[in-house]
């Protein structure tokens, strides 16, 4: 065979093994969210799904609507405590962490991504479920917080480095200081992907639940005060996917979907938006 | 033969002396990069830095705003006089110095912000009231011979501008801090030739209310453009040294070096 046949067929031959490695990848993830979908049709467009508590159990019907808060009010409180540290800590590493400091910083953080997410849910029930003798929200919020801090963080630094140097001398050269080069001109340049790691984190956050587990506990009814426990939606997962009544299971998996659907439309509302910026 | 390079000689038309290089060595690190190196800037003319690439030429330029300061290992000793004070001394005020020497770099680099923006950005951190900073950017942009082009689109990105004219827009944000010295670290090497000749004919008109600094490897743009050449080479020691100093005229029709005859009739570099 003729070296540029030989070439050709071989270039064909890794291109079909790729594909062959896509398909590989994707093919569980299409049926795991088409059985997501499948499953919790019936559930997710029952009535009362959105706005109905839940009901008594053996009681058909009911929703989610406890839960939806909750997971709001969970996230958004964790969010809240997450992002603004995160951000700034990956500032810091950034611009002014090429030292032991920043070194150990890292470390710590790429350690914490690693850890099991229960284990922030025992830190959160050490430090603020048997101290204050209850368990509540805000615990879980600041599990949930600790979890996400090292991926804002991560993300953040991610995005500053690639802006390019020559931006940061230009603003240099003209007599701006640091701080000013630091936070007028590089984090908005930046503001793409730091937006996109905290939006990313927040959906991690809303999907978890272990850390959930034994800091808020779980509401059977509607909560909004942060100081008592709350439900969440990957709680109602948690809880009514073991128990014998179908009509329960049902919304265990529209629970389930609506967390994809929550996770799908952040993700690509985040890419969106760095489209646009990037316009 | 080496010759002897001494300070350069004051001329018997006692023009200004705008900035004041004295035997100045640098280091980075333990490399040295500079070799006592001397030269005195003009006020409000062109001096243009030559020499192959390597010899110091860039090095020496971001001297004079103090941009080595970024490079953690860099080591400068010797003094340079702007309006008779050191700004090499530790207790200048550099943020001062960068607005009264300004720079433009070798690839425009443009904030991703909007036209308006870019050229704004000196003048609102200096505080300025809104109306002198419209004012100010009309001005700069006029300058650089930019308006005519961005005056219906100012709100734009920066980023959407061709090379040419973000280099430009890169000149007109420098001069919004109204400096007295620009620095330009081969300006339009990244430039087609229109876009280049378009950024000489502003040299030339800006020499006027500015003093000109400009690193270039291509030697008929320094001829083209300049008053007074600089040619530097990397000694033995791989560290730069100024080789000769004079007006323009002089360096590339009557070069006093055997070098830089060497140099400007191709024969190396």
């Amino acid at each position: 065979m003729s070296r540029v046949a030989l070439r050709v067929l071989l270039d064909q031959l890794v291109t079909g093994l790729i594909i062959l490695c896509i398909m590989a990848a994707a093919i569980p993830v299409v049926i795991l969210l088409l059985f997501v979908v499948i499953k919790g049709l019936p559930g997710i467009t029952a009535p009362g799904f959105f706005t109905d508590l839940p009901h008594p159990i053996g009681v058909p019907g009911g929703g989610v609507f406890n839960a939806i808060v909750g997971t709001l009010v969970v996230v958004g409180i964790a969010s809240l405590l997450a992002v603004p540290i995160g951000t700034l800590i990956g500032i810091f590493l950034s611009e002014f962490g090429r030292n032991r400091v920043g070194y150990a910083v890292r470390f710590v953080s790429d350690v914490l991504t690693g850890l099991p997410s229960i284990a922030f849910g025992i830190f959160g029930y050490t430090v603020l479920v048997a101290t204050l003798g209850h368990f509540s929200a805000i615990s879980a919020s600041a599990a949930l917080a600790v979890l996400m801090l090292p991926l804002i963080l991560r993300a953040t630094e991610t995005a500053l480095v690639l802006v390019p140097n020559s931006l940061r001398e230009g603003g240099l050269a003209l007599g701006a200081a640091r701080w000013r080069v630091t936070l007028q001109i590089i984090v908005p340049a930046a503001l793409g992907g730091i937006v996109t790691g905290a939006l990313l984190a927040m959906a991690r956050a809303a999907g978890e639940t272990a850390p959930l587990l034994f800091t808020t506990l779980g509401n059977e009814f509607l909560q909004l005060n942060p100081g008592r426990p709350m439900g969440t939606l990957a709680l109602t997962v948690f809880k009514n996917a073991l128990v014998p009544y179908s009509s329960l299971q049902d919304q265990a998996w529209a629970a389930a979907l609506l967390l994809v659907l929550i996770v799908s439309v952040t993700n690509i509302l985040a890419r969106v938006y760095v489209r646009r910026v990037q316009r | 033969m080496q010759t002897e390079v001494t300070p350069p000689p004051v001329f018997e038309s006692d023009p200004e002396i705008k900035l004041d290089a004295r035997h100045i060595d640098f280091f980075y690190g333990d490399f040295q990069a500079l070799d006592d190196v001397s030269l005195a800037v003009q006020d409000r003319k062109i001096t243009a830095l030559i020499g192959p690439s390597g010899c110091g030429k860039t090095t020496f330029l971001r001297i004079f705003n103090r941009m080595h300061d970024l490079v953690p290992s860099a080591r400068v000793t010797g003094e340079v006089f702007l309006a008779g004070h050191n700004i090499l001394e530790a207790n200048t005020d550099v943020i001062q110095l960068r607005r009264q020497v300004g720079m433009l770099f070798q690839r425009a680099n443009p904030f991703p912000k909007s036209i308006f923006d870019n050229v704004a950005y000196g003048p609102r951190m200096l505080g300025w009231p809104r109306q002198r900073i419209e004012a100010t950017v009309e001005e700069c942009l006029k300058d650089t011979g930019l308006w005519e082009e961005v005056k219906d689109r100012l709100k734009r990105s920066a980023l959407n501008l061709s090379g040419g004219q973000q280099q430009r827009l890169c000149l007109a944000r420098a001069l919004a801090v109204k400096p007295d010295v620009i620095l330009m670290d081969e300006p339009a090497s990244a430039l087609d030739p229109i876009a280049t000749l378009r950024i000489e004919e502003l040299m030339q008109e800006l020499k006027r209310r500015y003093t000109i600094v400009i690193v270039t490897h291509n030697m008929q743009q320094a001829s083209r453009v300049s008053d007074f050449t600089a040619f530097m080479l990397m000694n033995r020691q791989r560290a730069g040294e100024l080789v000769e100093f004079g007006a323009t005229d002089d360096i590339f029709n009557r070069p006093k070096d055997s070098r830089t005859e060497d140099y400007i009739t191709g024969r190396f570099g």
